[in-house]
């Protein structure tokens, strides 16, 4: 018993050198290495004791493993036969009880966390509940108990619970924000998956879909945007006001009305099943989650830039998506340009 | 024709090692495009659909036809000479279960000529891979080639249960038996219980496919989560049907080139049991985000870490083979030597990736990538090498040029951990698998250029030894009955390449290790287990070619069967299911001759013996 203690005290200060070492690696809103909430941290929690142990067990391989090449290899002048051991009772008890013990160092915390993890706050009165719904290739949030729905930027309030419940309209996806909390896959109705997590700061952070799901899977992001909680609140408000902007040139508004809205929604139209609520749009973080809005050109390009790039040819972006092409259906490169300048300047205050 | 013909288990073994070979380069050549295509951010080398269709075919070649056909190919080069026998129990059979491998790995990668790889992922998780969202024929060719290939490794698994329990030479005993004999043996084992899980689940997905029934369709009453419980019944017990056999061949080199016995046999054999055993428990967790619930994901998570018990033992097992030893170098030894580290790093990312909260975030990242080509590559892989240098003089005659192989061994190995060690860290640092380019400024770009110098240089290793198999296919076949000079078990007795019939006399095993013993008892052979008689072969035949030829046709048959010809003779011969019927005559009819005429084989006489004794 003193023995397995005394490991336990050894893995310590090696747990937080690893911690130190792991932090410095990726970026803060995406690495799983920097955790920026309670699920996340508790996963790396677990990550950081299993890697203490790992390397323990490695670094007594690699070096039992050096020592018998050097110590034993063959001399030139060796003939004699060596001795033919058959084993050691003692030696294989002690290989089998020392994994032992480590797995179950790793096993009762691992079963602790699962069954936190299991805690899904779908009854909390307190919590944010969103519905998540996959598509090829975006992402749908709805807010349940505030009517709204909105693509591809989920907004939450810093420090509360977001309860998520996770679907998909085809394929398989699966719902990863890395530096906030693990994946969890969207199965079809029927098997609807339950989970929350939560940002105690505020913070944009990217999300990814993990399950493979056609040719864009790779292009299947998102970004999570955690605000304060009066941010939120002032979202959710001009996320519900009624009015529907349309663009000011009423050619153009019957244009967009008769060949966007047949599959989008705006405003205080019901969500549409098959493309992405575009209320709003001018306000969120990239266009079709992957084409990142920057003014400052670091990280991206302007939205009417990327807004531009989207719609003079979607496929180009994100190949096998469902958007037909605006100039298949009729619409010319001004109209493009005059669609692109007025979503992005469809923002909420 | 000779070769199309054979019923012997050595010829059956270069088959297999040639036919295993081939693939393995095709899903080389298609892991090179997939890390070319990720060597920077937004790379456009390759477009999405054909980077989904080579990481597909990547994955399935090299499980199903590279690894899988190189280990029966070292299987049956090796095991009836390990246990002393002539032939394996059913040598027609040997023959069919090689064929049909070989065919139904032609007709998978036919996909590529003929409109469109599979493209869903190696597990094929529906309902991607469903005719709604996968309509080209890809996912066809992957049920219907891979069913006719797990059929041959099937009947292969059977045939080697068979022989080794019913054809060991007298004397050995089960706990006297090889450690790659017993490897073979649990590996057929798993084989059996394994597989028809995944025909099973194949079925179901080609009906569901071609016939619109509706499995793992939900708006007919399916469940696409069915789909995956299926696959990984089979799927995981799958890894340990690569990896035992690794297994096998490490603990047959390490004593060979340690001049001692494997520390712990028996301890080693009860570990491959419990190994076998515990993989069966395992398989939901590769679904921990499938959203299983806490009770099963905390009894897949334990059961799973389980697995790292009986694996250490056989890691430390090796390791204090070699203490007291006088170890030896050779390129097999390299390769194992190689083996052991490689191997417990893939190990310990295992333990990991069982922890199930900790596998939220891991899980389908390149850390998993990493992880299961630790095992496979580093384990697997290392351990086919090792195997394939070793054994090549008793195969071949000749012996691979030693240089070369060390060359081979160290620009492999040092690709090998290039490619994948950098791997964990991108996982890590949020880069999902599956991805046929990623954006840029994530931190990834780095890594992900190294990764793909490691995989060139990995391929620099191929070459070489492709080179070292050339060089020496030329060289005379002069190897020695036991070029190793330290053979332990019974193969290192006969003639390399072994006579047609192996053994002229039954060999007499007196304990473990039975050459081994019999050398330090002053002996230079084995003392025989009967008199000098005529000997029992059973007769080429190529029948098995044909029923392979036959299954080929009623498979690609049944495939276009709904389709819609430009010619009208096509639409006619297809859409009757006149082709499907052809080649399931085929396979029939020559079932049929099969059973109608009886073949009783010849026998070799002792004259001949003789004769051939001064070759």
């Amino acid at each position: 018993m003193m023995k397995t203690w005394q490991a336990g005290k050894r893995l310590l200060p090696m747990t937080a050198a690893l911690g130190l070492l792991l932090a410095g690696c990726g970026r803060e809103d995406l690495s799983v290495l920097r955790p920026q909430g309670p699920v996340a941290e508790s996963s790396y929690g677990l990550m950081k004791l299993s890697i203490a142990i790992m390397i323990v067990v490695l670094l007594i391989v690699f070096s039992i493993a050096a020592y018998v090449w050097i110590r034993f290899r063959r001399k030139k002048d060796q003939d004699e036969i060596p001795k033919q051991v058959e084993g050691s009772f003692k030696l294989e008890v002690l290989w089998t009880v020392i994994p032992l013990i480590l797995v179950i160092v790793l096993a009762i915390p691992t079963v602790k966390v699962v069954f936190a993890a299991g805690n899904d706050h779908s009854d909390d009165k307190d919590a944010i509940k969103v519905k998540v719904t996959g598509h090829q290739y975006w992402w749908e949030f709805e807010y349940t108990d505030y009517g709204i729905t909105t693509a591809q930027d989920l907004i939450i309030p810093t420090g509360k619970h977001i309860a998520f419940e996770l679907s998909t309209k085809d394929v398989l996806h699966s719902f990863w924000v890395p530096s906030l909390a693990g994946k969890m896959d969207t199965n079809p109705d029927g098997t609807v998956n339950r989970f929350s997590f939560s940002a105690p700061n505020e913070g944009v952070y990217r999300g990814k879909c993990a399950e493979l799901c056609g040719p864009s899977h790779g292009f299947m992001e998102f970004k999570v945007k955690s605000v304060s909680g009066e941010a939120f609140d002032n979202w959710v408000a001009s996320m519900k006001a009624p009015e529907s902007v349309m663009p000011e040139d009423p050619v153009l508004a019957e244009k967009f009305k008769s060949q966007c809205l047949s599959c989008h929604a705006i405003g205080s139209m019901p969500a549409s099943p098959v493309a992405p609520s575009l209320t709003g749009i001018g306000s969120r973080e990239s266009v079709a989650g992957i084409l990142l809005n920057d003014d400052t050109r670091e990280d991206g390009a302007p939205i009417l830039e990327n807004l531009k790039t989207w719609l003079h040819d979607p496929q180009s972006v994100k190949p096998g998506n469902k958007m037909p092409n605006p100039k298949d259906m009729g619409l010319s490169d001004e109209e493009i340009d005059g669609i692109a300048e007025y979503l992005a300047g469809y923002t909420l205050d | 024709m000779d070769w199309i013909t054979t019923v012997d288990h050595k010829k059956i073994a270069i088959l297999y090692l040639w036919a295993g070979g081939l693939f393995f380069g095709i899903g080389g050549i298609e892991a090179i495009l997939i890390r070319i295509q990720l060597i920077k951010p937004m790379n456009t080398f390759l477009d999405a659909q054909t980077f989904n269709e080579l990481i597909t075919m990547h994955g399935t070649t090299m499980i199903f036809l590279g690894v899988m056909p190189v280990i029966f190919a070292l299987m049956n080069a090796v095991i009836p000479l390990q246990i002393g026998a002539r032939d394996v129990a059913f040598p027609f059979l040997n023959s069919l279960g090689f064929w049909t491998f070989l065919f139904g790995g032609l007709l998978l990668n036919l996909s590529w000529v003929m409109g469109g790889a599979p493209d869903a992922g190696w597990t094929a998780y529906t309902p991607l891979s469903g005719k709604g969202y996968s309509p080209s024929h890809g996912v066809d060719f992957y049920t219907i080639g891979l069913q006719i290939a797990g059929l041959g490794t099937l009947i292969g698994g059977i045939n080697f249960l068979a022989t080794i329990i019913t054809m060991r030479a007298p004397g050995m005993s089960f706990m006297r038996m090889p450690m790659f004999a017993w490897a073979t043996f649990i590996t057929s084992a798993i084989i059996l219980f394994a597989f028809p899980a995944v025909t099973v689940g194949l079925v179901l997905l080609t009906f569901d496919r071609i016939l619109d029934a509706n499995f793992f369709n939900v708006d007919g009453g399916g469940n696409p989560v069915l789909w995956q419980h299926i696959f990984w019944i089979f799927g995981h017990p799958e890894v340990y049907i690569l990896i035992l056999p690794a297994f096998g061949i490490i603990s047959e080199v390490i004593p060979t080139f340690s001049r001692k016995r494997l520390f712990g046999y028996s301890s080693m054999v009860f570990a491959t049991i419990l190994i076998a055993f515990l993989g069966f428990m395992v398989w939901a967790h590769h679904m921990f985000t499938t959203g299983l619930g806490p009770v099963a994901n905390a009894l897949f998570s334990v059961s799973t870490m389980l697995i790292a018990v009986p694996t250490g033992i056989k890691i430390f097992n090796w390791l204090f083979t070699m203490w007291g030893g006088q170890v030896r170098f050779t390129t097999p030894n390299l390769f194992a030597a190689g083996f052991i580290p490689t191997f417990t790093m893939g190990g310990v990312t295992g333990v990991m990736l069982a922890s199930a909260p900790a596998d939220f975030q891991f899980h389908d990242t390149y850390f998993v990538v990493a992880h299961f080509h630790y095992v496979i590559v580093g384990g697997l892989v290392l351990g086919l090498f090792a195997g394939l240098h070793y054994w090549w003089p008793k195969m071949f005659g000749r012996m691979l040029s030693e240089s070369l192989g060390k060359w081979t061994f160290w620009t492999f190995i040092i690709g090998f951990h290039l490619t994948f060690f950098v791997q964990h860290f991108l996982g890590l640092m949020g880069m999902q698998r599956r991805v046929f380019t990623y954006l840029p400024n994530q931190q990834f770009d780095t890594l992900n250029l190294v990764s793909t110098v490691g995989a060139f240089l990995m391929g620099v290793g191929m070459i070489i030894f492709l080179v070292n198999v050339f060089l020496t296919s030329r060289r005379p076949a002069d190897a020695p009955e036991d070029p190793w000079e330290d053979g332990r078990t019974l193969e290192w007795t006969i003639p390399s390449p072994p006579p047609e019939y192996n053994f002229k006399q039954t060999p007499l095993v007196r304990g473990l290790d039975a050459f081994w013993k019999e050398k330090m008892a002053g002996h230079k052979a084995m003392t025989p287990a009967e008199p000098i008689g005529p000997i029992h072969m059973p007769s080429a035949t190529i029948l098995p070619f044909l029923m392979s030829v036959g299954i080929f046709i009623a498979g690609l048959g049944f495939m276009f069967s709904r389709d819609e010809f430009s010619s009208s003779m096509m639409s006619f011969l297809f859409n009757n299911y006149i082709v499907t019927a052809l080649g399931l005559l085929i396979t029939f009819g020559s079932m049929l001759m099969r059973s109608l005429f009886d073949d009783h084989g010849w026998h070799i006489e002792p004259e001949e013996l003789e004769g051939g004794e001064q070759r």
